[in-house]
Order: C-alpha cells, then sequence, then structure tokens
C-alpha cells in the first residue's frame, strides 16, 4: 500500500523533468525560433519576471473574481433548478428540449452578445463563466435527487416526517455527492469562461494579458501566462476536490482514498 | 396538524368495534396492483385482530402477500379496500394516512435503511430528531438504546464501518427511539447469518418482553416464526390469504433449547406440511 501511496510523488515530477529536459535540448540542438517557442530556461525566466509585476497580481485579481462569481452563481442556480427539476418530473420532462438546446450551444460563442449586452468590463466575464458552471451542476443535482434510496424515502415516510424534514434530512443531503462531482467540472469550465471571456472582450484580466503577449510576438511571455493560469486553474480545482473531506466525509469517494 | 387530524378520527372512528385489548384490527383488507399484464390480488380479504402485546408473526412463501400486509399496516402502502384500526384510529382515510395513528409505531425494513451520514448515535436518533427532541435528550437516549442493542463502543462509528448484523441492530434501537409499542418487522433478519440470527432472536425476545410492546414479524423462516410468535398468521398466495392461524403456548422467554423440543418441532413440522402444499 506504501508503494502504490508513494508512486504518484515520483512518476509525475519525472515525467515532468523528461518533457523538460527533452524540451530543451530540441529547441537548442534544433535551434528552434525563440519567437516559436521559448525553451523552458527562458519560460522559466520570463515566468519569474511575470510574478515581479505588479500589474500581474492586479490581472490576476480580476481573472479570479470573475471566476469566483461566475462559479458561485452557476453553482447555487444549478443546484437550486437542478434539485426543482429533480423534484417536478413534469417540468423537467416539458423543459427538457430546451435544456439540451441550452445545453448543446456552443456558450462561448455567446460573449460578443454578452459585451453588447454588459460592457467590457467583468459583467459579461461573471455571466459566462456562471452559464458554463451552471449545467453540469444542474444535471448533477437533478440526478442526486432522483437517486435517493426508495428505502431511505420509506424511512422517512415510516417516522412520520414532514416533506421539509425529508427534504433536509435526506434529499439535500444525498445530493451533496452529485454536487461535488458537478462542482469539479464547473469550476474548471468557470475558468475557462473567464479566460476565454477576457480573450474576446475588454482589456483587463490575465485573458487580456495573454492576447497583448501574443500580438507583440512574446512567445515566452505567452508561455509564462497560459502556466500561471494553469496553476490558478489547479488550485481552485484543488480546494473545491479538498473540500469534499469537509462537506461529505461520509462518502465512499472520501473516504476509500483514506483508508486505501 | 397531528392534534387536528387525531379530533377528527376520533369523533367519527368506530371505536365501538374494538375491545380496548386489540391493538391492531384488520377488517376485510385488499391490495390490488395493476400491470399492463393486469391485476393482482396481492391481498385479499384479510382480517385479523391483533391483542395488545402479542407476537404475532406473518409466514408465508414469497409472493404471499405478507409484506404488503405489513406495510399497509404500518401506513406505508394504502389498501385498496378494508380498514386497519391502530389503537382505534383509523389508519387509512381516502388512501391518506393519518398520522396520529402510527406515531406510536416503529417500522423496521429488510434492508437497515441507516442513512450513510450519519453516526450510530444520530442514525438512532434520527426518530428524535424529526419530533423535535433537543440534542443533549436524544443523544442520551441514543447511547441508552445503543447499549440496549448491544453496540456499546461503536456510538460514533458511521454505518459503513459496521457488519450487517451491526447495521440491522441499529435499525432496531431506531425503532425503538421512540418507544414505540408497536413494532411492525419485515424479516429484519433475513440477510444475517444462522447463529447471529439467533442471537438477534434472543435480543429481540429480551427487548420486545422489557418494553412490553405489540409486535408484528414478517419472515420466510419456519423455526423462527414459530420460536418468537405468540401467534403465527399463515398466508398463502395468488391471491394473498390468510390460510391458517397457529397458537404457540410455549411459555415466554424461551430459551435457545426449546427448539428441540417436542411441542415446538410439532408446530414448525405441520407448518412446513402446510406452507408445502401452497404450491
Amino acid at each position: 500500500m506504501n508503494r502504490t501511496k508513494a508512486l504518484p510523488w515520483i512518476v509525475a515530477p519525472a515525467t515532468i523533468i523528461v518533457i523538460l529536459v527533452v524540451w530543451q535540448a530540441w529547441v537548442t540542438l534544433m535551434d528552434v525560433n525563440p519567437f516559436i517557442m521559448p525553451s523552458p530556461i527562458a519560460l522559466g525566466k520570463e515566468f519569474g519576471v511575470l510574478l515581479t509585476e505588479p500589474n500581474t497580481w492586479a490581472q490576476t485579481l480580476i481573472t479570479v473574481s470573475e471566476v469566483l462569481m461566475g462559479f458561485v452563481i452557476g453553482v447555487v442556480s444549478g443546484l437550486a433548478v437542478g434539485i426543482v427539476l429533480g423534484k417536478v418530473a413534469w417540468l423537467e420532462t416539458s423543459m427538457r428540449p430546451l435544456i439540451i438546446i441550452a445545453q448543446v450551444a456552443p456558450k462561448v460563442a455567446f460573449i460578443p452578445l454578452f459585451v453588447i449586452w454588459f460592457g467590457f468590463g467583468m459583467t459579461s466575464k461573471v455571466v459566462l463563466a456562471a452559464i458554463l458552471a451552471f449545467f453540469p451542476v444542474m444535471l448533477n443535482a437533478l440526478l442526486g435527487v432522483r437517486s435517493v434510496a426508495l428505502g431511505q424515502r420509506e424511512l422517512m415516510q415510516s417516522l412520520n416526517a414532514t416533506r421539509m424534514q425529508t427534504f433536509g434530512q435526506l434529499e439535500l443531503r444525498s445530493v451533496l455527492p452529485y454536487l461535488f462531482a458537478g462542482m469539479e467540472v464547473a469550476i474548471v469550465l468557470a475558468t475557462t469562461g473567464a479566460i476565454v471571456g477576457e480573450f474576446l472582450g475588454g482589456s483587463s484580466g490575465l485573458g487580456a494579458m495573454v492576447v497583448s503577449a501574443m500580438s507583440s510576438l512574446n512567445a515566452a511571455r505567452t508561455f509564462a501566462l497560459i502556466l500561471l493560469l494553469s496553476l490558478i486553474g489547479l488550485i481552485l480545482y484543488v480546494i473545491v476536490n479538498e473540500s469534499k473531506r469537509l462537506f461529505i466525509p461520509w462518502h465512499e469517494s472520501v473516504y476509500a482514498l483514506q483508508e486505501a | 396538524m397531528n392534534q387536528i387530524q387525531g379530533d377528527i378520527v376520533d369523533a367519527s372512528a368506530p371505536i365501538a368495534n374494538s375491545t380496548p385489548t386489540v391493538r391492531v384490527k384488520i377488517e376485510n383488507l385488499c391490495k390490488d396492483f395493476r400491470t399492463s399484464k393486469g391485476v393482482t390480488n396481492a391481498v385479499q380479504n384479510v382480517s385479523l385482530d391483533i391483542q395488545r402485546g402479542e407476537f404475532v408473526t406473518l409466514v408465508g412463501r414469497s409472493g404471499c402477500g405478507k409484506t404488503t400486509l405489513l406495510r399497509m399496516i404500518g401506513g406505508l402502502l394504502a389498501p385498496t379496500s378494508g380498514t386497519v384500526h391502530v389503537d382505534g384510529k383509523e389508519l387509512w382515510r381516502n388512501g391518506r394516512v393519518d398520522s396520529a395513528a402510527i406515531a406510536r409505531l416503529g417500522f423496521v425494513f429488510q434492508d437497515s435503511n441507516l442513512l450513510p451520514w450519519f453516526t450510530v448515535i444520530d442514525n438512532i436518533a434520527l426518530p428524535l430528531k424529526l419530533r423535535g427532541v433537543s440534542k443533549a435528550e436524544r443523544r442520551e437516549r441514543a447511547t441508552t438504546l445503543a447499549g440496549l442493542v448491544g453496540l456499546a463502543g461503536f456510538e460514533h462509528s458511521y454505518p459503513r464501518q459496521l457488519s450487517g448484523g451491526m447495521r440491522q441492530r441499529v435499525a432496531i434501537a431506531r425503532a425503538l427511539s421512540t418507544e414505540p409499542d408497536l413494532l411492525l418487522m419485515d424479516e429484519p433478519f433475513g440477510a444475517l447469518d444462522a447463529l447471529t440470527r439467533e442471537r438477534m432472536n434472543l435480543e429481540l425476545q429480551r427487548i420486545v418482553g422489557e418494553t412490553e410492546s405489540t409486535v408484528v414479524f414478517v419472515t420466510h423462516d419456519i423455526p423462527e416464526a414459530v420460536f418468537l410468535g405468540d401467534r403465527i398468521v399463515h398466508m398463502t398466495p395468488r391471491p394473498g390469504r390468510v390460510h391458517q392461524t397457529v397458537s404457540v403456548d410455549i411459555p415466554k422467554p424461551r430459551e435457545v433449547i426449546v427448539q428441540t423440543g417436542r411441542e415446538f418441532n410439532e408446530i414448525v413440522r405441520d407448518l412446513r406440511t402446510a406452507l408445502d402444499q401452497d404450491g
């Protein structure tokens, strides 16, 4: 068991180091144009420079705020709509075509419209992030409400529980693991939504910095910004994933890992 | 809410029909299940009086309607026709259950149906929580009950950390938490191995003796039915009917050793023969 636990801590860093070495060797040996592909060392230097610029942190704050606001709005509304649709079967059946259309529509394509409606500020990005975060949460919450075990429902019935009690003690708690599954997808999509929004509209946030670095043909800076965005995305994902331990310590997805 | 419904029922319930010693009065109870293939008479014209403090076991082949009957007594399934009176109160009115009539009732299912997010203590205390009992009081009561069913030391374990037998004991403790004096049990030990089952039967007998509860117990295990029951109701399938009732006059509490006695084995043999003929 100890070996399997230690394995990811060895294999993953080793793989990254191998990739960096091969990358550096390729750029050096083949004399690749730095405008097209910077070396890992150049990228590291640029990343260091980027982190020392105060503007980077100001823009990071904007992007992270957009992601978090969009995420929270998307999760809260997705949970509410998912629970209502899960409980009211006729509503779900009649709304299903609309839900499917809204779900398959490429929502990123709506950003120009959002810019027209909500301006170049943060709002248009928050809206896109929220819409992207909404769907996975809504669908998982719907599935969660429907998945409450029949026996547990009968238990509540035999205990003379009111509708509110059944909801609070049983349904809401049964939904939590599904909610977390939805939120893990939602945080990644919310991050994507905010960045794509910044690509396409406005001049603030890390996404806009990527566009400006690209326009000035600064590949190293573009790469460094992508690295920063990836790290932010990773941190946000880990926060959502780890909070499961706090909220659903009883669920298989949590205790199976701890006891492995 | 409870009070209003209780008043209405008290005013109109035919109390004259039931003598004070009858806990549960079942009259001409029927349940039909309609499917695309037609109508199944799961329970047909069952009438049964269950006395205060009596331990009644329902036996029969699968599909004889014993679980359906129990679920109708427990307020989980509305009958097609007929009536159930619990303590003189009519349980079903227009397909809706009178919550006052099931207030003193505890139901134990085939599965333990524990809630995985609650510890043993919180699972046992759930019925008290729903009734608004204070946290300190319900924890104290749940701790006592955990001891009663032999789970002292496991109060803060989660259901997944328990064996099947322990889970079922939690379910029994939960059913006992509101101090019901009418226990309805649907093959509660069906999933347990023979030894654990025997031990659980002794425990149940002791608990029921201490709390002076009335019990309706569904099983397909004949020796179990004879060992626990004051009276055995033998049901036959298609349609589900009461075939015969058999009294067991072996004094209680019964030791495991009675299972080797003549009286016990005669009852078991006769029932087995009768059940065999059900086809």
